[in-house]
C-alpha cells in the first residue's frame, strides 16, 4: 500500500508541473493582456505597470519566480482587481467552492447508488424505466439550461426556493444548485451501478446465498453491494473533478461566491494573474482529489495496487 | 399438346419467376449495418429529426419573413404572434426570434461540424502513429494524453478563448483541439491490433513505408469506430460552444448562437419566457437525436458489444 500511494503521488507530481508550466507560458505569451483598455495607455504609464508586475523581465526567470512563489503559496496579484492578491481571493472563494462542490458529490453518489440498485433488482419495470428517464435528461441537458430551467420552475413560477444567491447559512438556497451540479453524476453513477449490479446477481456466489435462504435484503447488502461498488468507485475521481470545474458554471448561474465566479470575471477581464492562479490551483485541487479517491480505490480493492 | 394440362403454362411462370430472381447476393458489413441502424426505430427517427433541423437551419432563413438583424420598433418584447410574422415572438432589440434561433442553430452546427472534424483528424493521426509505431514513442504519446486527460479541460478551452479573443474560426479549433482525446486513445488500440494482421504484413513486405501503411491500410478500417465517436463528439462540441456562448466567451453578437440566445434568454425568462424556451427546444432535440444516432450507429456497426 505504501509503495502504491509513493507511485502515485510521483506520477502526480509531472503533471502539476506541465499543468502549471503549460498554463503560465500560454498565458504570458499570449498576445493582448490586462492592460488593453479601450483607450491605449500613455507608453510610460505602460512601461510602470509591467514593471510593476515584473512583466518587463525575461520570461525564464519569471516562470522560475512565479514557480518559486507559488510552492510558498503566493499566486501573485490580480491584474485588474487592485489591490488583492490571488491567494486573497481564492482563500475567500475556495470553502464554499469546497463545500458546494462536496454537498453536491455526496449527495450525487448516494442517489446515484441507491438509484442504481433499485433499477438493478427491478430490471425492465416502471423504475427502471424512470431511472432511464432521468439519466438521460441529467446527461443531455447541459448545466447551465437545467439552471436556467430549474431557477424558472421553482424559484419564479412555483416560488418554493430561492432563486439563487447566498447569504450565508440559509441552507434551501443550496437546493438548486446543488441538484443542477449533482444530476449529471447521479445519472452516470447509477447508470454504471446498474450495470455492474445485475452483472454481480447473476453470478455463482449469489446464487449460493439466495439458495441458503439468507432473503434478498441481506443478500444486497451483504454480499451484493461491495463488488458491484467497485466500478463506482473508478468513476469517483473524474467524477469529482467534473464536480468541481461543473461549480464553476453553477456558480455564476446563481450568483454564489465561489472561485468560479471570480474565474469567469477574470476571464472576461483578460486578467491573467488571475486565471493563472485560478487555474494553476483547480489542477492542484484535482489532482489531489483524484490522488485521495485513487488510494481508497486501492484499499478497497488490492488488485490494483500490483497492476 | 402442351395447353391440355396447363403443365407448361405453370412451368413458364416458374421459369419466369425463377429469371426475375437475383442471383443470391452476399451483404455487404455497411449492409447489414444498414438494416440494423433501420431496424431502431429511435435512431431512425432522431435520424430525420436531425435532418430537418440542419435543413431548417439552412434553408429556412430565406422563407422567414423576417431578417434576424433587423429591429421591428413596432414589436418589441412581444410574444409569438402570427399575424404579423414573428411566428416565435421577438427579443428587448425587436428582432425576430425565429430568424435569430435559425442564425443561431446555423452557428451552433458549424461550429459543431468543424470542431469535429479537427477533432477526427487530429486524434486518428495521433492515434494510428502512436500504435503503429509502438514502443517508446507510443509510451511517451499515450502519457502526453494521460496529462491531458488528467487536467480540467474546460479551464484549458476557457484560457484559449480567452487568448484567441473570441474569434470564432479559433473558437472550433480550439474546441476541436482539445476534443480529440478519446479519439486517440480509442483509434491507437484498434491500431495496436490491426497491426500484427496478415495484410499490414503484406503491405509491408511489399516495401511500403510506414505513412502509407497507415493512411492506406490501416486509417480505412478504421472507419466503423471512428465514426461512432465522431457522432458522440458532435453533441458534446455543441454542450462546450453553447456554455462557453453562455459565459460570454464564445460567439458574440451580432452572430448568435444556440448558446447565446439561450444564455440571453435566461436572466429575463421570468417575463418573456419565449426567449429561452424556444432555443432550449432547439438545443435539447439536436442534443438527444444525435446521442440517440450515435447509439444506435454503435449498436449497428459493432453488434458483438451488445
Amino acid at each position: 500500500m505504501f509503495n502504491y500511494a509513493t507511485r502515485r503521488v510521483l506520477s502526480a507530481l509531472p503533471i502539476a508541473i506541465i499543468a502549471v508550466t503549460v498554463c503560465f507560458f500560454i498565458l504570458r505569451l499570449a498576445p493582448g493582456g490586462p492592460f488593453d483598455g479601450e483607450r491605449a495607455l500613455p507608453p510610460l504609464v505602460l512601461q510602470n505597470l509591467r514593471a510593476h508586475y515584473n512583466l518587463d523581465q525575461p520570461i525564464w526567470i519569471q516562470y522560475f519566480n512565479y514557480v518559486w512563489r507559488m510552492i510558498q503559496g503566493d499566486f501573485g496579484p490580480s491584474m485588474v482587481m487592485e489591490g488583492f492578491e490571488v491567494s486573497e481571493l481564492l482563500a475567500i472563494g475556495l470553502p464554499f467552492t469546497l463545500m458546494l462542490g462536496m454537498t453536491a458529490f455526496i449527495v450525487a453518489t448516494i442517489i446515484g447508488v441507491i438509484a442504481g440498485i433499485i433499477a438493478a433488482v427491478n430490471q425492465n419495470k416502471w423504475p427502471d424505466y424512470v431511472l432511464v428517464l432521468a439519466v438521460m435528461l441529467g446527461v443531455i441537458v447541459p448545466n447551465f439550461l437545467m439552471g436556467a430551467l430549474l431557477q424558472l420552475l421553482f424559484g419564479v413560477y412555483l416560488r418554493w426556493l430561492p432563486a439563487g444567491g447566498w447569504s450565508g447559512g440559509n441552507w434551501l438556497q443550496l437546493v438548486l444548485p446543488v441538484t443542477v451540479l449533482a444530476w449529471p453524476h447521479a445519472a452516470r453513477i447509477s447508470r454504471l451501478m446498474r450495470g455492474s449490479m445485475i452483472e454481480t446477481l447473476g453470478s455463482n456466489f449469489i446464487r449460493t446465498a439466495m439458495s441458503k435462504g439468507i432473503g434478498e435484503r441481506l443478500m444486497l447488502t451483504r454480499h451484493a453491494l461491495k463488488p458491484a461498488l467497485i466500478p463506482v468507485v473508478s468513476y469517483l475521481g473524474p467524477g469529482l473533478s467534473y464536480l468541481l470545474t461543473g461549480s464553476l458554471v453553477v456558480e455564476s448561474i446563481f450568483g454564489l461566491p465561489g472561485i468560479g465566479k471570480y474565474f469567469i470575471q477574470a476571464a472576461l477581464n483578460r486578467d491573467y494573474g488571475l486565471v493563472l492562479g485560478t487555474t494553476v490551483f483547480y489542477v492542484m485541487l484535482i489532482l489531489v482529489l483524484n490522488l485521495l479517491v485513487d488510494l481508497v480505490y486501492a484499499w478497497l480493492d488490492p488488485r490494483v495496487r500490483f497492476r | 399438346m402442351a395447353g391440355i394440362t396447363g403443365k407448361d403454362r405453370t412451368l413458364t411462370a416458374y421459369a419466369d419467376t425463377l429469371e426475375r430472381l437475383d442471383a443470391p447476393k452476399g451483404r455487404s458489413l455497411t449492409q447489414d449495418a444498414m438494416r440494423r441502424l433501420i431496424a431502431n426505430r429511435a435512431a431512425l427517427i432522431s435520424i430525420f429529426l436531425v435532418t430537418a433541423i440542419v435543413l431548417i437551419a439552412f434553408v429556412g432563413s430565406y422563407f422567414v419573413p423576417w431578417d434576424g438583424t433587423k429591429v421591428d420598433w413596432g414589436a418589441i418584447r412581444k410574444p409569438p404572434n402570427f399575424e404579423s410574422g414573428h411566428y416565435l415572438g421577438t427579443d428587448q432589440n425587436g428582432r425576430d426570434l425565429l430568424a435569430r434561433l435559425l442564425q443561431g442553430t446555423q452557428m451552433s452546427l458549424i461550429v459543431a461540424g468543424v470542431a469535429t472534424v479537427v477533432s477526427v483528424v487530429v486524434g486518428v493521426v495521433y492515434g494510428a502513429i502512436s500504435g503503429y509505431f509502438g514502443g517508446r514513442v507510443d509510451a511517451l504519446m499515450m502519457r502526453f494524453v494521460d496529462i491531458m486527460y488528467a487536467l480540467p479541460y474546460i479551464l484549458f478551452v476557457i484560457i484559449l478563448v480567452v487568448i484567441f479573443g473570441r474569434s470564432p474560426v479559433l473558437l472550433f479549433v480550439g474546441i476541436g483541439l482539445l476534443e480529440w482525446l478519446t479519439m486517440a486513445r480509442i483509434v491507437r488500440g484498434q491500431t495496436l491490433s490491426f497491426k500484427e494482421k496478415e495484410f499490414v504484413e503484406a503491405a509491408r513486405a511489399g516495401g511500403a513505408k510506414p505513412f502509407t501503411i497507415i493512411m492506406r491500410h490501416i486509417v480505412p478500417n478504421l472507419t466503423g469506430p471512428v465514426v461512432i465517436y465522431a457522432t458522440l463528439t458532435v453533441p458534446e462540441i455543441i454542450i462546450v460552444e453553447s456554455f462557453l456562448s453562455y459565459l460570454g466567451l464564445g460567439v458574440q453578437e451580432p452572430l448568435t448562437s444556440l448558446g447565446t440566445l439561450i444564455s440571453n434568454g435566461a436572466p429575463v425568462a421570468e417575463v418573456l419566457p419565449w426567449l429561452l424556451v424556444a432555443p432550449a427546444i432547439v438545443l435539447v432535440t439536436l442534443l438527444l437525436c444525435l446521442s440517440y444516432i450515435g447509439d444506435g450507429l454503435r449498436d449497428a456497426l459493432d453488434p458483438k458489444d451488445r
